[in-house]
């Protein structure tokens, strides 16, 4: 029954049957998994979503031309019909002499055991999830009588496979799993207007969640902390990231030391390399090697080994992130950065990104400022990487004579990440991790804020 | 060809061996413990990308997506699997792990009577959906819009095409007994390029499409898109620093409808409504923005991106007015929040695939024309932004604040339009915004099908519409301090 066979084994079929059908090079994706939530909000039982899903891809490679074919339907048939249309849709497209497989030589010959499958976590039972959703929530609600409503909280796991074969021999397959808490809350003014604000929390272990109660004061919090909030004035003034918005920024970095973005000229750290582009503060690693941390895997989505990848060190920029195809395009070799899902080519993407902590305390950082911006929100889509141009609507707190005061909203942020990425003048001891990232607290110099 | 609503239902039942009996027995199964209402949602969707760079096809995808999504619902709470597997043994199997949010017995569950609804089904003909035209016609496409930008402007260094398309067959069976099926198309295109001057470096998207099939390339040339991305891309390199301050905004037609998305479109979808968590709640019939203002939801145009005949719980999708005259008129439903108001659900339950729950959508959200001439707008204004391309936006519902980024933009100086401004994103908050209206321009225009709408991660195409609007302050987030910057008109 088709059901039975493992990701591998339904890979290593698909890969047969476009061998069968005249692939010279292929390699074949099967993920398998199982998600799992449960929604609450004020207190009920809102949503319970469970279901299992598997999917294979195939990428054929005929004389240089190349075709991804996906499907859901995992039965022979389905195979079948996915082998044969990949070879049809290869045989119509065009020749491209970057495309291809790894070099064999690149590829993981032995996967390293990073610890990313988690037994508590696909044991884990509906009512339990439903209890520590429950729990996170109430915390949040019992944190102040200003705490007026609730936008729900969400405990959700996922436990998934993910397999690849191809035509140099290579096969691999990995387990993984991972959990993660969520709740958003709302505080609300005297005039009835609302401040909401959420917080999450995940890992691949079950016993590294956040517990629930803390989630939930957190949310809480910060939702109170933004009642009464105003523009303020237009000005200059020094902005502080805290360190869930610093980890965003190494995402940022991260996309414009994409592979791909260089080969199409769409990212201002084209022809950096080797180059101070940043504070000498500031250091930058992506790393998907971190046993157990949400964005490591021991092989990427060719099968290339994974390993560290610094980005900035000291602010030089060290390099950029590469699949095999956009390597070959610009005569780099791939870091093993491809990620891969059924559907498509493979893209660049990072693994952990870490920044380095700095020395400097948090309060320190804010307490050398006489008017500026602690930065809580960012929102929308104002990032332009071809000309670094960055302008987005943000949420924070006024910095007065080095301490916290009133809090900001409807605000933009507005910068060049050339001269932002410079101007950071500070980097805390305060080593946060969100997700697959760890930051600290940032401080840059000089933005401007617009408001009022 | 474009299929009717028989031949979907022939489609399921002859080649997947879905039709009302299997679906009565898998409604069984999730109905038996209880639970007020269920719903199977069958999909089967194939997609096709094809891309086009470096004056060679750069990718050929194509992806088959089928199964179904089973909800159960008890009171307020919903239970939901799915099964890729379309067997019934399958299919039964997801449907108890959905049935477990209900704690009673299926005593009064007897066999239901399913009966095919009809509705009018005439919003996406599709005579040839682009799904089945030969590769080598899009190829073909993608090569003109290629050539058309390299030719604008000798600057224009790199360019990407791509066609992505996809046909939807819906089947849609619920324990009421109703059975909806829909045929859905849709095709979009995009061009992507980079100018080059010296060391500078500018680029621009551009694209369009809509729920039809290679008739749209009747009307709208791949050479008309792709010189709209070079033009964009090319002006950038004369773009200066954008202002920074709270400033008088005229909002081009059509594209701009992006600002009534984020200000008023997502705080008026019902749920958010129905837990009180909007900053619309309790506000139908209450003034919400200017007089000037009526906007309305409105599935049923003709091929849009986001026309439909049916939403994805089987309800008819209409033409649902939203506000009058600057009063709150009424809420987009899904079925859950129409229960919760007690009013009929509007045909907005939208939902990205059957991995997903259906929830309140938009479908296409425009502002009605008003009698300004769009000239008189601009020049009323002193000093201030004209904005026309963006690429995309975003809301806080609870707090209403919303921002929307810019990419071709303008200053107004004096009552005309100067020189063009660099990247630069703009917040407000969505009432207070709507109140500051202060004309309307007769020139309603829709934006070409390019826009996707995300919530709760799920992404569904969308439209937007408006006609050319000033608005007489939005903070504007540029680089450079202006003497008087805080002073709006």
């Amino acid at each position: 029954m088709a059901s039975e066979r493992s990701p591998l084994e339904l890979a290593a079929q698909l890969l047969e049957l476009a061998r069968g059908a005249g692939a010279q090079q292929a390699d074949a994706v099967a993920v398998a998994s199982t998600n799992s939530s449960t929604e609450v909000r004020l207190q009920q039982i809102e949503k319970v979503a469970e279901a299992a899903s598997r999917a294979v891809g195939l990428r054929v490679i005929v004389e240089g031309r190349q075709a991804v074919v996906s499907t859901s339907d995992v039965t022979d048939a389905g195979l079948a019909e996915t082998a044969q249309t990949a070879l049809e849709l290869a045989r119509v497209s065009e020749p491209d002499p970057h495309a291809g497989l790894p070099d064999p030589s690149e590829q993981a010959r032995q996967p390293a055991e990073l610890g990313l499958f988690d037994e508590q976590i696909s044991e884990l039972e509906g009512e339990e999830r439903a209890r520590r959703a429950l729990a996170c929530e109430q915390a949040a609600l019992d944190a102040s009588p200003k705490i007026g409503n609730s936008g729900g909280a969400a405990f959700s796991t996922r436990v998934s496979a993910f397999a690849l074969a191809d035509t140099n021999g290579f096969a691999g397959e990995y387990r993984g799993a991972s959990a993660s808490l969520y709740v958003e809350v709302m505080a609300q003014e005297e005039d009835g207007r609302l401040r909401n604000a959420g917080w999450y929390s995940a890992a691949r272990q079950l016993h590294r969640l956040e517990d629930e109660a803390s989630v939930g004061r957190e949310a809480a919090a910060r939702a109170l902390r933004q009642l009464g909030a105003e523009k303020g004035e237009t000005r200059e003034a020094p902005v502080v990231w805290e360190p869930r918005m610093a980890a965003g920024l190494a995402g940022i970095v991260a996309q414009a030391a994409s592979g791909e973005a260089l080969y199409r000229g769409a990212t201002f750290l084209a022809d950096r390399e080797g180059e101070e582009v940043a504070s000498p503060l500031l250091s930058i690693a992506d790393d998907a090697t971190l046993p157990g941390q949400l964005g490591s895997r021991p092989f990427d989505g060719e099968g290339v080994g994974t390993r560290v990848n610094p980005l900035l060190e000291a602010g030089v920029f060290r390099g950029f992130l590469f699949d095999c195809y956009n390597a070959r395009r610009v005569g780099a070799a791939t870091t093993g950065s491809a990620l891969r899902d059924v559907g498509g080519l493979p893209w660049i993407g990072s693994g952990n990104l870490v920044i380095a902590a700095g020395e400097t305390p948090a309060e320190a950082i804010i307490g050398e400022i006489e008017d500026g911006l602690y930065l809580t929100t960012l929102m929308g889509f104002g990032i332009n990487l071809t000309t670094g141009d960055f302008s987005r609507g943000a949420a924070g707190i006024r910095i007065r004579n080095g301490e916290l005061a009133e809090a900001v909203s409807e605000i933009n942020v507005s910068g060049n990440l050339r001269e932002m990425l410079r101007s950071i003048d500070a980097v805390g001891d305060d080593v946060q991790w969100f997700g697959a990232t760890a930051a600290p607290t940032l401080r840059m110099g000089r933005m401007t804020i617009s408001g009022a | 060809m474009s299929e009717t609503a028989e031949q979907v239902r022939a489609f399921w039942s002859q080649r997947l061996g879905i039709d009302a009996a299997a679906a009565d027995g898998v409604l069984s199964a999730a109905l038996s413990r209880g639970g007020t209402f269920a719903e199977l949602y069958f999909e089967h969707k194939r997609s096709g990308a094809l891309s086009y760079e470096d004056q060679r096809v750069a990718s050929a995808q194509s992806t088959l997506s089928q199964g179904v999504g089973i909800r159960v619902v008890e009171g307020d709470a919903v239970g939901y699997a799915y099964s890729e597997d379309l067997s019934l043994e399958a299919m039964r199997r997801a449907a108890a792990t959905a049935a477990q949010i209900a704690h009673g017995s299926s005593d009064d569950v007897g066999p239901i009577e399913i009966t095919a609804a009809s509705y009018p089904a005439d919003r996406y003909a599709a005579p040839s959906p682009t799904t089945g035209a030969p590769l080598s016609e899009k190829v073909e496409l993608l090569r003109r819009a290629d050539a058309a930008a390299r030719e604008y402007d000798a600057s224009i260094a790199w360019v990407e095409a791509s066609l992505v398309d996809e046909e939807k067959r819906v089947l849609i069976v619920r324990s009421d007994g109703r059975l909806v099926a829909d045929y859905q198309p849709l095709v979009r295109f995009n061009v992507s390029c980079r100018s080059d001057l010296g060391d500078e470096r500018r680029n621009a998207r551009w694209g369009g499409g809509g729920r039809m099939g290679m008739a749209y390339f009747e009307e709208h040339s791949p050479e008309s898109l792709a010189q709209e991305a070079a033009r964009q891309a090319r002006l950038q390199q004369e773009a200066q620093d954008a202002p920074a301050g709270t400033f008088p905004v005229v909002l081009a037609a059509g594209d701009s409808g992006i600002l009534l998305h984020e200000a008023v479109g997502h705080g008026l979808e019902a749920d958010f409504n129905r837990k009180e968590t909007s900053n619309y709640s309790k506000r139908v019939g209450q003034s919400v923005a200017s007089p000037l203002v009526t906007v309305l939801d409105d599935a049923t145009l003709l091929e849009s991106r986001g026309s439909l005949n049916v939403d994805d719980e089987g309800n008819e999708a209409g033409r649902n007015l939203l506000i009058e005259d600057g009063v709150l008129a009424a809420y987009m439903q899904d079925r859950i929040s129409a229960e919760h108001f007690g009013v009929t659900p509007s045909g907005n339950g939208r939902r990205q695939s059957f991995r997903h729950i259906p929830m309140p959508r938009m479908t296409n959200t425009y502002m009605t024309a008003g009698e300004d001439d769009p000239q008189d707008l601009i020049g009323r204004v002193d000093f201030g932004i004209y904005c026309k391309a963006f690429s995309g936006g975003q809301v806080n519902i609870s707090n209403g604040d919303f921002v929307f980024s810019v990419t071709e933009g303008y200053l107004i100086e004096g009552g005309a339009i100067t020189a063009p401004i660099r990247d630069v994103n703009l917040i407000g908050n969505g009432p207070d915004v709507l109140s500051k209206v202060t004309g309307v321009g007769h020139d309603l225009e829709m934006s070409d099908g390019r826009w996707t709408c995300g919530k709760d991660g799920q992404a569904v195409p969308v439209g937007v519409g408006i006609p050319t609007v000033l608005v007489s302050g939005i903070t504007v987030g540029g680089t450079q301090l202006r003497a008087g910057a805080g002073m709006s008109a």
